[in-house]
């Protein structure tokens, strides 16, 4: 891992390779035609056996666990890991080594969000070409849509985000508020924790791109479309729309705390029972462990409360790991890759420290739905977690320059937040601005 | 007169050639990098949200420096003055802001000003109201400009200060046998003598509030809403560049300021040596 390694085990690597690619060549010659740089398992499987460098970004906490794993397996590849923080700084990182041809990993981690924003300038390269395809059926069809779009296989799913409504127990007692199961006994819930204790609310919002996005696809909203070219925005549509509707006394009786998440601030709120609850991604139990010492024992997970009754839910962030086009080492970065988000060895050790997978079969796996975690005092948390990841609403689809959109999130629809005026008005400017930015930017975009 | 030459190409010729091209291109997701002439400046004229920015450091600009330069001045005359106790204590403690990372300032009157954790929770509870609410719309704008006057008041005053240092003794002697009081010698000997600082600090202030960018970027963490993603140009360059694609229009941003910039700074030393001479 990382520099470790000596020099000499490097260069007789990349001698192998330089064979390999030359062997590469000459087999192709034949069978031709423009892709020219496909490859099928048993290419890639003796590509990994003869070794070679790789650089790898990611943030995930697991990935130094998993090369571990990985160079047990293939001692001669050489993988370098770069941890690139979190899901924003490593866009901008990634943005600029591509814009500078130099320096560009070979595989890196993108949020699925995130994918189009480099796809569609060619940023990424197809993986149909190493017979990626037939890996679909290992994946939950959410995420396997997410990667898959435009024609192309762009990464392989890292892990999934189905979203769940985490509470602290002992506040909830406290106030006597039971358990949401749809969203006006939620509203009712802020309310009761807010007479209860001024200082203390059922949840924490300042207006999150993230959390919004997610929730108007719980809502079954689907205020995106587009194929690649073309465009649709439609942020008044009707899960939109009754999202907004829901949402807005939140807003206009202050039930929130004004907190953006991921701040210290949240964090303290979250130790010392301020903040009662979240909704968030699948990921969040690692987070609170790790994070939230004081909550051991004392939180628990339950399904996202509904609209009409029947359970509906959304995925919240997750990731993928992708192949930059200007990647020099594909072929040994395809096998990496699908060793990474293919093979059992790998998800297992993602999974022993706290991941939650994408693959259908791990999902399901005993061990995992039976796990009892001592923190969420000896609930089967995954029980609840894999089964909202079943109810994800289909057709949803991300803005081809998501990043930008949350950008400005802020400057229209976190408007709401501020004056404590209208969720549906923001969401309309915040629409008013895609369309102006996408339109710009060569889509045809109708909004 | 050649090593000169050399470095001033590479650093700032070569980089302001370079956005100048950069600035005639347009970027797009769908159809990639094209050449565009000045189609990017004439988007900029009327960009709502660059004189939205530019508006509000021009306010910046015409509100906090004054301010600032003020105190700056007071301070380095009343270190100058030899009537005050600690003269060396007062110099190293109103420069010490001015070492501390700006990054590092604004994360602390970040806190400062959380009105939940905070300085202001504390102060708010004393009195039993909300005396003071930074982060509101109202006042975002004056704690930006509370933090950049705590930060540059010592680096002004020591820039004043060493101005002062260059009159020579045997003036105010002369001063004070011709039975001139402090606030003569202040009006007549000190403030003339401080003239040429005081148009080089303005200077560098004017060039420090249309660069304005530190100081609300990180406040945006904290409060996303109350910053928008054009608060100052320097902020929208920032986010058209690194999450917009638009290097181009962003390097177009860019120069247009550069050049409103120049000519105000331009101005203000053309009024401050006039006066002079």
């Amino acid at each position: 891992m990382t520099i470790t390694r000596n020099r000499r085990v490097a260069l007789g690597a990349m001698t192998a390779l330089l064979a390999a690619s030359l062997t590469a060549c000459s087999g192709g010659g034949d069978g031709g035609g423009g892709g020219g740089e496909g490859a099928s398992a048993e290419e890639i499987e003796a590509a990994l056996q003869e070794g070679g460098s790789l650089t790898y970004w990611t943030w995930t906490p697991q990935a130094e666990k998993q090369i571990e794993e990985f160079e047990k397996a293939y001692p001669d590849v050489d993988v370098t890991l770069v941890d690139t923080v979190g899901a924003g700084d490593a866009n901008t990182k990634l943005q600029n080594a591509i814009a500078a041809g130099d320096g560009v990993p070979d595989v890196v981690q993108i949020e699925y969000q995130s994918i189009p924003q480099f796809q569609l300038p060619g940023q990424l390269t197809d993986l149909t070409q190493y017979g990626f395809a037939e890996l679909e059926s290992l994946y939950t069809a959410s995420t396997w849509g997410s990667v898959s779009q435009n024609g192309g296989i762009w990464g392989l799913p890292q892990d999934s985000g189905p979203m769940a409504f985490f509470y602290n127990q002992e506040v909830f007692d406290a106030a006597g508020v039971e358990v949401p199961a749809t969203w006006d006994e939620y509203v009712e819930a802020a309310r009761t924790i807010k007479e209860h204790d001024a200082d203390t609310c059922l949840a924490n919002d300042s207006g999150d791109p993230g959390f919004t996005t997610s929730m108007i696809w719980q809502a079954g909203g689907t205020p995106f479309q587009n194929d690649g070219e073309s465009v649709t925005i439609d942020l008044a549509d009707e899960g939109t729309t009754r999202f907004a509707e829901m949402y807005q006394p939140l807003i206009d009786d202050e039930l929130l705390c004004q907190l953006p998440g991921w701040s210290d601030e949240w964090y303290a709120a979250l130790n010392d029972g301020t903040i009662a609850s979240v909704a968030l991604g699948a990921w969040m139990p690692g987070i609170l462990e790790d994070g939230v010492p004081d909550g051991a024992g004392k939180w628990r997970v339950a399904p996202m409360p509904t609209y009409d009754g029947p359970p509906t839910n959304a995925e919240n962030g997750g990731s993928t790991e992708s192949i930059p086009e200007a990647s020099e080492n594909k072929l040994l970065a395809a096998g990496f890759l699908k060793w990474l988000n293919a093979s059992d060895e790998s998800i297992q050790a993602f999974m022993e420290t706290g991941g939650f997978p994408a693959t259908v079969e791990h999902l399901e796996s005993e061990e995992f739905l039976g796990y009892e975690s001592e923190y969420f005092g000896g609930q089967k948390i995954n029980e609840v977690l894999a089964a909202g990841a079943a109810d994800v609403n289909e057709g949803w689809q991300y803005l081809p320059w998501q990043s930008y959109a949350n950008s400005i999130f802020a400057d229209t629809v976190g408007q709401a937040w501020l004056d404590r005026s209208s969720l549906l008005d923001g969401l309309a400017a915040w629409q008013e601005e895609n369309v102006a930015y996408g339109t710009d930017q060569g889509f045809t975009v109708n909004g | 007169m050649t090593p000169f030459l050399v470095v001033f190409a590479l650093m700032i010729v070569t980089p302001l050639v370079y956005s100048m091209y950069l600035s005639l291109f347009r970027n797009q997701l769908m159809g990639g990098t094209t050449f565009a002439g000045f189609a990017n400046y004439v988007t900029a004229l009327t960009d709502p949200k660059l004189w939205d920015g530019a508006g509000r450091v021009g306010l910046f600009l015409l509100v906090q420096v004054p301010i600032m330069l003020a105190l700056a001045l007071v301070a380095a005359l009343a270190i100058d003055s030899g009537r005050l106790h600690g003269r060396s204590f007062f110099r190293v403690g109103l420069f010490l802001p001015y070492a501390v990372p700006g990054v590092v300032a604004v994360l602390m009157w970040g806190y400062m000003y959380d009105d939940r954790l905070g300085l202001t929770a504390s102060v708010n509870d004393l009195v039993g109201f909300a005396l003071l609410d930074p982060y509101t719309k109202r006042w975002i704008l004056t704690a930006i400009g509370n933090i950049v006057t705590w930060e540059f008041v010592g680096y002004n005053m020591l820039i004043l200060y060493s101005a002062l240092k260059t009159v020579p003794t045997e003036i105010y002697e002369a001063a004070a046998i011709d039975g001139a009081g402090q606030f003569r010698i202040v009006r007549s000997i000190k403030l003339p003598a401080v003239r040429g600082a005081l148009v080089i600090a303005t200077i560098f202030s004017i060039l420090g509030s249309f660069q304005l960018f530190n100081e609300p970027n990180i406040l945006k963490e904290i409060q996303p809403a109350l910053i928008s993603s054009y608060y100052t140009p320097n902020i929208y360059a920032y986010n058209l560049t690194f999450v917009g694609n638009q290097v181009s229009y962003a390097a177009t941003v860019a120069i247009v300021m550069g050049l409103v910039t120049a000519v105000i700074a331009y101005i203000v030393q053309l009024r401050g040596t006039r006066r002079e001479a």
